[in-house]
């Protein structure tokens, strides 16, 4: 990513006159969506159109001997049959369109298998017919022939020297010497600062622990879903659920070796993501079915296929050593991170280093991450990609020192906290922060003090995400009656549509009802880089507003030339060109709009930009906990999430936001987890055993939003998507340690593993 | 492959005919056969409320209901929730909340929640929590949808009085 | 879901005889609540489906002869609606009422339940410990049997080729009885139980325990009918050395698996937990049921 900002920020506006930003209209999309009109990725048909579905592997690990499709090709109503044969075999190159960079060529293979099928449930064929039931009957038709191959889904077991290779091309990068044997250790990484032995030396207090998490799914509630249609002339049209149609696209290009011109991708309405859709899977393999045929193909996941074969987040070994000075001082930080990436190189553990101590002013750490593949589903980013890994990790042994060393757990973090002028674990220096404010907005709030009764704890942890900016465009155009219509390529995800309308309204001075967002396809607006990182009401907001501002210029010099007066007389208040002289009379947006032909015509205005400067978010929660004690069953009785948010452009969406991370977070500490069994295929790739948090599972979530400008963002604005979903896993943890009087380590906090702890004593 | 099977019911107050597989599902039939996409299938084992229906009164998952089975009923989705273009006070409570945010889940948590005002037209919050544990919602964290559903409730209420 | 039949047969002779036509892959559908799921993910072959909500018998809850009757496709919705039953009968209630979400309960049938043979079934426990008996029709006519024998292992049931249950009955009650059922989920509502506990029973005049049956689920093949948990209630007022003994006699008879939803050890003590729990519930209502 470039580091150029090709427009300077407008300074935030003065907070007292605003008149939409910070107000809480309903949504534009909302009327859509409560009646059932909105249309997601699979509530498209198109004439002609037939059903695509995907043959997947039973096994782990195994060598694909032969693929036989001639069967399946010969049943009446089967159109089109692929394989990675159909596919280019791409060669390995890092590529940069989703939330990080991919490697094409296993992109490629994570789509179709090539040689070997890596995980249960990776696709290794795929037909379309004109039924479901006969795709049904097709895929069961294909013969796959295997050679079955010793497997492993542990993160520590497939860094064993004697673990089965996944990759025989894979050598660990970042070692001092290149390895001579491939190993399944894809990279290491380092970031370290000061003299860690001399700090533990110095240290009055160490604390320790080794702390482990399970695969955990995103658990978007709709399945990805597509359309492709691949044009006789070879132009493609794609429809899909996804979090960045320009992904969409790039992606397919690569993979398929078209040309971007070649795609146009419309975005249909997204059914969640985070993270999880950021990549592709059916999108490829559609097209590819539709170019065999010259059908339009439809391609709808099964729930079971969501699971098995897209992207959880890694499963980890954390461990963490903490030195402190008897004053609360933390002087020595050593964190060892084992990120499973799944089937290919590329967990989260960069991000969950650069994390992973970047709330905390330590003068001497050392943080070293390892991404390891393992025979289990690529992983996808899932919100704030990495940060609640090491955070539960971090969390849980800070949590400890506060108890050892007999202070209070934020005075610990408070002592300990960075602010404006530090330089951060992961680099840069910290300019505008908001933490101090938002661990003070926790240690003030009611819920703090509040009594405990019997077998109840109370947990606190924080966390930190960078929150990014990013390449956008965004085009404002003015209609003939003076109501705008605001464009943006991004996805509308949780609620993007009316925070930029809100801010295009804001500049426009416009009712916010008189501005109408839409999200265009590919062909209709220039790149955004997707949905994701929390950057959209930063990035493509920025854009948004810097387009709006363009238009009231021109509006500016249009009233100019109707009032016959020098363009520096003009001012645009309140929605109106207003002249300094007092004599003439001012004209409204409706008015200018209806003079657009007199003043040189259409009026509107489009920007790109790569925004920098996202101010990073920090959070702090506080959530008691009540522990049954014969059955080890933990309920959550009160949540309260804090966090600097920047600006909140739309309240009731940023709250959202935070109690949605936080419902994520508390599911994942206590139930979520993919489990496989022997053979290695997972045993509960459904809701019924794949447990996340239902109504009844949760209190309100009081979410208190701190706003501590960020100078760089027109409102103020930081993302706020990402960083509620870090402290959870610790604050739960935490709040079942004070209601037992134990340290539990292994998430999911499952009622077995606390009522065994108990009876550990 | 088996014989179609011709049915007819009754949605959303109209009378609809369609032929169906034996095996097909209500929802399969409402989406694919009735163009009513409203209802969504987000794991088809009745795991997660996306295609919740009334039938005959009751609230069902159609993805667990057979197609066939419809013969004679009378089914209520999403799409026959609002009066016209007059949204039902759930609805509009919906919006003013925030309760939803990506908005797959929301048509079934509607229907869901209306079936509990239904029947239970003043529940308590731990009452719209248990009733609606049917109904993943994976983005809000279901405060702003009970506090929807709470104030719909008592809405309705005021009407009623 | 390809190559289904179905049929919706209004007279239980017709779908007997259906059923035994169609042969191994014939199943009848009540709720369908996991029939469906298991079709759809290839846990059961397609075959031929016939509907039992048609016929009469089948639907609803009667009250006979100081029982009840309970229809095999009554959706577990209706039985919560059903104030003298809920007042007999409140822990058969709630556990049926257990089962899924608030839309499986517009659904999910008690003998849908029984049938699916899960060792794990919310409403069995329940049953087995009111002693309920089922109606069972087939192609040589109709049968009787308790509802403890139908299941006999996880997806097998006794039920012969043609076979199902149309009825679920519920003995008479005498005064100052009362029973309850408590599961043990990671959630608060929407999992399988990872253990089950039934308990009903009845008391003297003076509060004394003359008869109790208690029923565990998910910690052996099937439902289990622990006689030496109830002995240890009969005679006592549920008082403490009562419960204790309670809670051993159940844990001894247990004999469970290790599984994705829970281990051996873990069901084996939450069993006498919950055994003990559902007694005292089951003890408050029978003192307050005259």
């Amino acid at each position: 990513m470039s580091d150029v900002l090709e427009r300077p920020a407008a300074a935030p506006l003065d907070d007292g006159q605003l008149k939409v930003v910070g107000t809480r209209p309903v949504r534009p999309d909302g009327a859509e969506k409560v009646t059932g009109k909105a249309m997601y990725g699979a509530d498209l048909a198109l004439p002609g159109q037939l059903v695509g579905k995907i043959k997947r592997s039973p096994h782990p690990h195994a060598r694909i001997v032969s693929i036989d499709t001639r069967r399946a090709r010969a049943l009446p109503g089967v159109k089109a049959v692929v394989t990675a044969a159909d596919f280019p075999d791409l060669a390995s190159e890092e590529y940069e369109a989703g939330e990080s960079a991919s490697n094409l060529r296993d992109l490629s293979l994570n789509v179709m298998a090539r040689d070997k099928a890596l995980y249960d449930g990776h696709a290794v064929a795929a037909v379309a017919a004109t039924s479901s039931a006969i795709a049904d009957e097709a895929l069961e038709l294909i013969t796959v022939e295997y050679e079955v191959l010793p497997h492993v889904t542990d993160v520590e077991a497939s860094m064993a020297s004697d673990a089965p290779v996944l990759h025989a091309h894979l050598f660990t990068q970042g070692l001092a010497e290149k390895p001579s044997a491939p190993s399944n250790i894809a990279k290491r990484n380092e970031i370290k600062r000061g003299d860690l032995e001399a700090g533990f030396a110095e240290a009055d207090v160490v604390v320790e622990g080794r702390y482990t998490t399970a695969a955990v799914h995103q658990g978007y509630i709709e399945p990805h879903a597509c359309v492709a249609s691949f044009g006789a002339d070879g132009q493609c049209q794609v429809w899909s659920s996804s979090q960045g149609q320009f992904m969409i696209r790039t992606y397919c290009a690569k993979i398929l070796a078209l040309e971007s011109s070649d795609i146009r991708v419309t975005p249909a309405e997204i059914g969640g993501g985070f993270g999880g859709k950021t990549t592709v899977y059916l999108e490829p393999v559609a097209l590819a079915l539709s170019r065999q045929c010259g059908h339009p193909v439809k391609m709808v996941m099964t729930r079971d296929e969501v699971f098995r074969a897209t992207g959880p987040t890694s499963g980890a070994v954390v461990e963490v050593k903490l030195g402190a000075k008897s004053d609360g001082t933390l002087i020595a930080a050593d964190v060892v991170l084992k990120y499973q990436a799944g089937a290919f190189p590329g967990s989260p553990v960069g991000a969950g280093s650069m994390t992973a101590l970047a709330c905390y002013d330590i003068p001497n750490f050392s943080i070293v991450g390892y991404d390891v593949v393992t025979n289990t589903p690529k992983v996808a980013a899932y919100r704030a990609p990495g940060a609640p890994i090491s955070a539960f990790g971090v969390e849980s042994a800070v949590d400890d020192m506060a108890l050892k060393l007999g202070m209070d757990p934020i005075a610990l973090r408070e002592k300990n906290a960075v602010r404006d002028g530090v330089k951060a674990s992961y680099g840069p220096t910290y300019r505008n922060i908001g933490y101090v404010e938002t661990l003070e907005a926790i240690k003030t709030h009611p819920h703090y003090a509040a009594p405990l009764g019997p077998n109840q704890g109370r947990g606190v942890a924080v966390g930190f995400w960078f929150n990014v900016g990013g390449e956008s465009t965004a085009a404002v155009n003015l209609n003939e009656d003076g109501t705008a219509v605001v464009i943006s390529g991004n996805p509308d995800i949780g609620g993007s549509r009316a925070s930029m309308a809100m801010m295009a309204a804001e500049v426009l001075g416009l009712p916010v009802e008189k501005v109408r967002p839409i999200v265009a396809d590919t062909a209709s607006i220039g790149f955004s880089m997707l949905t994701g990182g929390s950057r959209t009401t930063f990035a493509t907001g920025m854009a948004v507003t810097q387009a709006a501002q363009k238009v009231v210029e021109d509006l500016k010099r249009r009233a100019a030339m109707l009032m016959d007066v020098a363009v520096d007389e003009v001012e645009f208040v309140n929605g109106a060109a207003v002249c300094r002289d007092p004599a003439k009379a001012s004209l409204t947006v409706a008015e200018l709009a209806a003079k657009a032909a007199q003043t040189g015509g259409p009026i509107g205005a489009q920007v790109s930009l790569n925004a920098q400067g996202a101010g990073p978010g920090f959070g702090v929660h506080v959530c008691d906990v009540e522990v049954d004690p014969e059955t080890g069953h933990v309920t959550v009785l009160r949540y309260t999430a804090a966090q600097d948010v920047g600006k909140a452009i739309h309240p009731s969406y940023v709250e959202g936001q935070v109690q949605g991370g936080v419902a994520q977070g508390v599911g994942w500490a206590l139930n979520e987890e993919y489990i496989f069994d022997r053979s290695g295929r997972m045993e509960n790739p459904g809701f019924l055993d794949y447990r996340v948090p239902v109504a009844s599972d949760l209190p309100m979530i009081d979410a208190v939003l701190v706003e501590v400008a960020n100078p760089r963002h027109p409102f103020g604005a930081k993302g706020v998507g990402e960083v509620p979903i870090v402290p959870p896993l610790a604050a739960v943890a935490n709040a079942v340690r004070g209601a037992i009087g134990r340290r539990l380590t292994d998430l999911p906090l499952s009622p077995p593993k606390i009522r065994a702890a108990i009876d550990a004593g | 492959m088996s014989k179609r099977q011709h049915i007819s019911a009754v949605v959303n107050g109209d009378p609809v005919d369609f032929l169906t597989d034996p095996g097909a599902t209500l929802l399969d039939a409402l989406r694919d056969d009735l163009g009513l996409t409203g209802s969504k299938e987000g794991c088809g084992s009745g795991d997660c409320g996306a295609c919740s229906v009334i039938l005959d009164g009751r609230l069902v998952c159609s993805c667990l209901v057979l197609a066939v089975e419809a013969e004679g009923r009378r089914v209520e989705t999403i799409e026959g929730m609002a009066d016209g273009s007059k949204l039902h006070p759930l609805q509009q409570k919906f919006l003013e909340h925030a309760a939803l945010q990506c908005g797959f889940c929301t048509p079934g948590l509607l229907v869901a929640a209306k079936a509990l005002l239904d029947v239970n037209p003043d529940p308590t919050e731990s009452e719209a929590r248990y009733w609606l544990a049917g109904n993943l919602c994976r983005c809000t964290g279901y405060d702003k949808v009970i506090r929807a559903v709470m104030d719909a409730a008592a809405e309705l209420r005021q009407v009623r009085v | 879901m390809s190559h289904v039949e179905f049929i919706a047969p209004t007279k239980p002779e017709q779908a007997a005889a259906a059923l035994l036509a169609g042969g191994a892959h014939a199943r009848p559908l009540s709720g369908g609540t996991d029939l469906l799921v298991q079709l759809r993910s290839g846990r059961l072959p397609p075959g031929l489906i016939v509907d039992l909500k048609r016929i009469p018998e089948a639907i609803g809850i009667r009250q006979e002869g100081g029982g009840f009757v309970i229809g095999a496709a009554t959706p577990g919705a209706a039985l919560s609606e059903h104030r003298a039953l809920g007042l007999a009968w409140p822990g058969v209630v709630e556990a049926a009422n257990l089962i899924g979400s608030t839309q499986v309960q517009g659904r999910a049938s008690m003998a849908g339940n029984l049938c699916n043979a899960s060792p794990a079934a919310d409403s069995v426990p329940a049953l087995v410990a009111a002693r309920a008996t089922c109606v069972i029709v087939g192609p040589g006519g109709r049968r009787t049997a308790p509802v403890g024998s139908i299941a006999i292992g996880p997806g097998r049931t006794s039920l012969a080729p043609g076979e199902f249950v149309l009825e679920i009955h519920l003995p008479p009650r005498p005064a100052r009885s009362g029973d309850a059922y408590l599961r043990l989920i990671p959630r608060t509502e929407m999992d399988i139980a990872v253990v089950g506990a039934g308990v009903n029973l009845t008391l003297d005049g003076d509060g004394v325990v003359t008869e109790a049956h208690v029923a565990l689920g998910a910690v052996a093949p099937t439902v289990l009918l622990v006689a030496d948990a109830g002995a240890a209630l009969i005679g006592t007022k549920a008082d403490e050395a009562a419960l204790a003994a309670l809670d051993a006699a159940a844990r001894a008879a247990c004999n469970p698996i290790s599984d994705k939803r829970g281990t051996i050890e873990y069901r084996t003590k939450i069993a006498g937990v919950l055994a003990r729990r559902a007694a005292t519930i089951a003890y408050g209502r029978a003192e307050k049921r005259a």
